[in-house]
C-alpha cells in the first residue's frame, strides 16, 4: 500500500494530471496529487478548519472546489477529509452508519486510489471517519477525526432562506425565530416536530445544523472527545466542534430534549440501545429491526450477542 | 435482503461496466470520433466549454462522448477536470472590439458601419427536417467574402458619443475569481457576470423571458450581437510585456434597455451584457437581459420582487452542477432521517387516537 503514496512537494500545484487523450486507464496515485487536491486547496481549506475550530459552531465560507463527485454527494466532507490526511491515515466511511451503502464505498475507494491510505470498517481502529447521517454508537475517542457531510449547513435556512439575513442573525445571537418555531411545533403537535437535523447550541452561542444526523445522535456530539469537522460543498462552508464542547440541543425546560429511536431490539445481535433501521421482509410487511450502525452489529456478534432472527442471517452469510 | 446490500461494491462495478457498454451501442455502428463530435457537434461542445468554464473543444467534445451526449454531465467533468489544473496567472481583459466577427448584427439601427453580418445561423431557417442530412448528402462549400477590417467598434459606443447610454464604470480593479473565493453577497457585477457566464442556459432562458413578461420588465433591444474569434493575451513578468497565448471563440451580447431616469440621472438609455465561450446567442441574450434586472439597485429602480432582480436567488441557483447534484442527491440513502420521522410520525398518531379516544368517552 506504502509505496503507491506520492509524497507531497512544495511545487505540487503544478503537477497536474497529464492531458492526454489517449490514456483511458490511469493510477489515480500516479495522475493527481495525495487524496486528490492539489497542495494549495489543502492549505486553504486547513487555515477554514483552524478558524472554524477557533470559533465553534460558526460557519466559515471556504472556496469549495468541484469534486469529480456530485455536489450533495459529500464533497464537503470529501474536500475536508482531503485536507485532513496523512498517509498514516486510516480511513472509515459510513452513509447511513452503514459502511457497505454504496456512497460511502465510492468514497472509501476514493481515498484508497488517491491516497492510497489504509481503510477499515472497525470505529475504533480508524484516525479519521467521514459520515453521512450518523454517529457512530461507541464512543470516539481522543486523536480520532469525524468528518461530516452536510447538506444544509443553515440551521435557520428553512425559517429564513437569505444568506445575508441568517449571518446577520447569528451575528447577534437573534435566534428568536427559532425558539417560536420549535414553540409553535409543540402547540401543534405536542411535539418539537423535528426528527433529524435537530438544531443544536455550541458552547452558548451558535445554533449549528448537526447535519441530517437523527436526533438520537445529537448527545454524542456533547463533551466528545474526538475533533468534529463539518464540510458543506455546495453551499462553501465549513465548521467545527473542537474535542469536549458543550453542546447542547434546543429545548424547553418543560419540553426537555428526548432521544428518539424505534422500540425494541436489534434482530441480530439483541442491542437495545442502538439506533435501529426498519426492514421490510416481505409483501405482508412483515418487519425486522437491525442495528443502523453496521460495524456495531457485527462486532456484538463476533463477541457472541444474538439477536432473535440471528440464526436466519448467519446461514445465508456463511 | 438484508443480505443483498453486502453485494455494493460488485454492484457498482458491475453497473458501471454496463453503462461503458450502453455508451457505445451496437457495435454494429461505427464510434463516434472526438473530430466528429468537436465539428458536427460544435453547438454542444460550445455549451460544455462555456458551463463547463474551460475553452478546450477537444476536452469538451471527450467529455460529450463520455456523457453519452448528456450535456450537464459533460459540464460536470469538464469542471472536475478543470479544479484540478494548476493556475498560471490571469489574462488580460479581452478587447472584444478586436474580434474577427463571423456574425455581427444590431437590432436597433438599420444599418451599422461595417454592415450586418449573418453568419452561420439558423435564423431565417424553415424548421423542416432535411432528410438529405438522413442520407448523408454531402453539402457545397459557402460562398465567401472579404474580411472585415481589424477594428470592429460596438455599435453602442455610438450612442454614447451622444451621452444616450450610460457610461458603465472603467476600474483596474482585480476582479475576484469565483473559482477560487467562495461567492460574496451582495456581489459585484463583475461576480455576477462570471456566474452567469458558466450558469445553466435553462434557467437564465427561462429567467430572461420572465423579465421580458413583465417580472421586471426592463425591455430590451438587442443594441448587437456578435460572435468571432478574440486573442488572449497574458502578460509574462520575465519578459516584462503581454504575449499573445492563443485565441478564443465568444460570443457577446450587448442590450438596450430604457431606462426613465431617476432623482439623481436624467433619462438614457442602460446596457445589459451577455458573454460566453462559443457560439451561444440564445444563453448571452438571456444572460443580458438578467444582468440588467440584476442592477435595479445600482439604477435606482424599484424592487418588484421579481425573482430576475433578486441576486441571491440567482446566483444560488444557477449553477447546474451545484443544482443536479443537489435535486439528484435525494436518491441516495435516507433511511435513518426517515426512520426517525417514522418514529415521530408514529408517536403523534399514537397520542392523537388516545386523545380522540378520551373525548368519546
Amino acid at each position: 500500500m506504502t509505496e503507491q503514496i506520492t509524497t507531497p512537494s512544495a511545487n505540487d500545484t503544478n503537477d497536474a494530471p497529464k492531458h492526454n487523450l489517449e490514456a483511458h486507464n490511469f493510477d489515480a496515485t500516479d495522475s493527481y496529487n495525495f487524496a486528490y487536491l492539489d497542495e494549495q486547496t489543502k492549505r486553504m481549506i486547513r487555515r477554514v478548519l483552524l478558524k472554524a475550530l477557533a470559533i465553534p459552531g460558526y460557519q466559515v465560507p471556504f472556496a469549495s472546489r468541484e469534486m469529480p463527485m456530485p455536489y450533495g454527494w459529500g464533497t464537503g466532507g470529501v474536500q475536508v477529509t482531503a485536507a485532513c490526511l496523512t498517509p498514516d491515515d486510516c480511513v472509515k466511511v459510513i452513509d447511513q452508519g452503514a459502511d457497505d451503502t454504496t456512497n460511502a464505498l465510492s468514497i472509501r475507494s476514493f481515498f484508497a486510489s488517491t491516497a492510497g491510505v489504509r481503510t477499515t470498517e472497525a470505529t475504533d481502529k480508524a484516525s479519521l471517519i467521514q459520515t453521512r447521517h450518523r454517529i457512530p454508537e461507541i464512543e470516539l475517542t481522543e486523536g480520532q477525526l469525524l468528518v461530516y457531510q452536510v447538506p444544509i449547513p443553515e440551521p435557520l435556512r428553512f425559517l429564513e432562506p437569505r444568506e445575508t439575513e441568517t449571518r446577520k442573525m447569528h451575528a447577534l445571537s437573534e435566534y428568536g425565530l427559532m425558539h417560536v418555531k420549535l414553540y409553535e411545533d409543540i402547540s401543534q403537535h405536542g411535539h418539537i416536530a423535528t426528527a433529524y437535523a435537530y438544531p443544536v447550541n455550541v458552547e452558548g452561542h451558535y445554533v449549528m445544523d448537526p447535519s441530517p444526523i437523527p436526533k438520537f445522535d445529537n448527545p454524542k456530539m456533547n463533551n466528545c472527545a474526538a475533533i468534529q469537522l463539518f464540510g458543506a460543498g455546495r453551499e462553501q462552508r465549513i465548521y467545527a466542534i473542537p474535542p469536549y464542547c458543550h453542546v447542547k440541543s434546543l429545548d424547553f425546560e418543560d419540553y426537555p430534549f428526548d432521544r428518539l429511536r424505534a422500540p425494541g431490539a436489534c434482530a441480530l445481535c439483541g442491542a437495545d440501545d442502538s439506533y435501529l433501521d426498519e426492514v421490510i421482509m416481505d409483501d405482508e410487511g412483515t418487519r425486522m429491526y437491525v442495528c443502523s450502525d453496521t460495524d456495531f452489529c457485527s462486532t456484538r456478534r463476533e463477541q457472541g450477542h444474538v439477536g432473535d432472527q440471528s440464526g436466519l442471517f448467519d446461514s445465508e452469510e456463511g | 435482503m438484508y443480505v443483498a446490500v453486502k453485494g455494493g461494491a460488485r454492484a457498482i462495478a458491475n453497473a458501471h461496466q454496463w453503462l461503458c457498454e450502453m455508451r457505445r451501442g451496437d457495435t454494429l455502428f461505427d464510434a463516434l470520433s472526438l473530430d466528429q463530435i468537436r465539428e458536427q457537434l460544435a453547438l454542444s461542445v460550445a455549451r460544455v466549454m462555456a458551463e463547463g468554464s474551460l475553452y478546450d473543444p477537444d476536452l469538451a467534445a471527450l467529455a460529450i462522448k463520455q456523457a453519452r451526449g448528456d450535456l450537464i454531465e459533460a459540464i460536470f467533468l469538464i469542471r472536475a477536470y478543470r479544479t484540478t489544473l494548476p493556475r498560471f496567472g490571469y489574462a488580460l481583459p479581452v478587447d472584444t472590439s478586436s474580434m474577427r466577427c463571423v456574425r455581427r448584427i444590431s437590432a436597433t439601427f438599420k444599418d451599422i458601419p461595417g454592415g450586418q453580418i449573418l453568419g452561420p445561423t439558423f435564423d431565417y431557417t424553415h424548421r423542416l427536417l432535411d432528410f438529405k442530412l438522413a442520407a448523408n448528402g454531402e453539402v457545397d462549400a459557402a460562398s465567401k467574402a472579404e474580411a472585415l477590417s481589424e477594428n470592429v467598434p460596438h455599435i453602442l459606443e455610438l450612442l454614447n458619443r451622444d451621452g444616450l447610454i450610460q457610461e458603465e464604470e472603467l476600474t483596474d480593479a482585480e476582479p475576484v475569481d469565483l473559482t477560487r473565493e467562495p461567492l460574496a453577497l451582495p456581489a459585484s457585477r463583475a461576480v455576477r457576470l462570471q456566474a452567469l457566464a458558466r450558469g445553466d442556459e435553462g434557467f437564465l432562458l427561462g429567467l430572461g423571458y420572465s423579465t421580458q413578461r413583465g417580472y421586471a420588465r426592463n425591455h430590451a433591444f438587442v443594441g448587437e450581437l456578435r460572435i468571432g474569434m478574440i486573442a488572449v493575451e497574458m502578460m509574462i513578468p520575465e519578459l516584462g510585456f503581454a504575449i499573445e497565448i492563443g485565441e478564443v471563440e465568444v460570443t457577446e451580447c450587448e442590450t438596450v434597455n430604457q431606462f426613465q431616469g431617476s432623482k439623481t440621472e436624467p433619462p438614457q438609455f442602460t446596457r445589459g451584457y451577455g458573454l460566453t465561450f462559443g457560439q451561444q446567442e440564445r444563453k448571452t441574450i438571456a444572460m443580458a437581459l438578467v444582468d440588467r434586472a440584476l442592477r435595479w439597485r445600482e439604477l435606482g429602480e424599484d424592487d418588484l420582487g421579481a425573482a430576475a432582480q433578486d441576486e441571491e436567488f440567482v446566483l444560488s441557483h444557477c449553477d447546474n452542477i451545484q443544482a443536479t447534484g443537489f435535486v439528484e442527491h435525494i436518491k441516495l440513502p435516507h433511511y435513518v432521517d426517515f426512520q426517525s420521522e417514522l418514529e415521530l410520525v408514529r408517536q403523534m398518531r399514537r397520542e392523537a387516537a388516545a386523545l380522540a379516544e378520551a373525548a368519546a368517552e
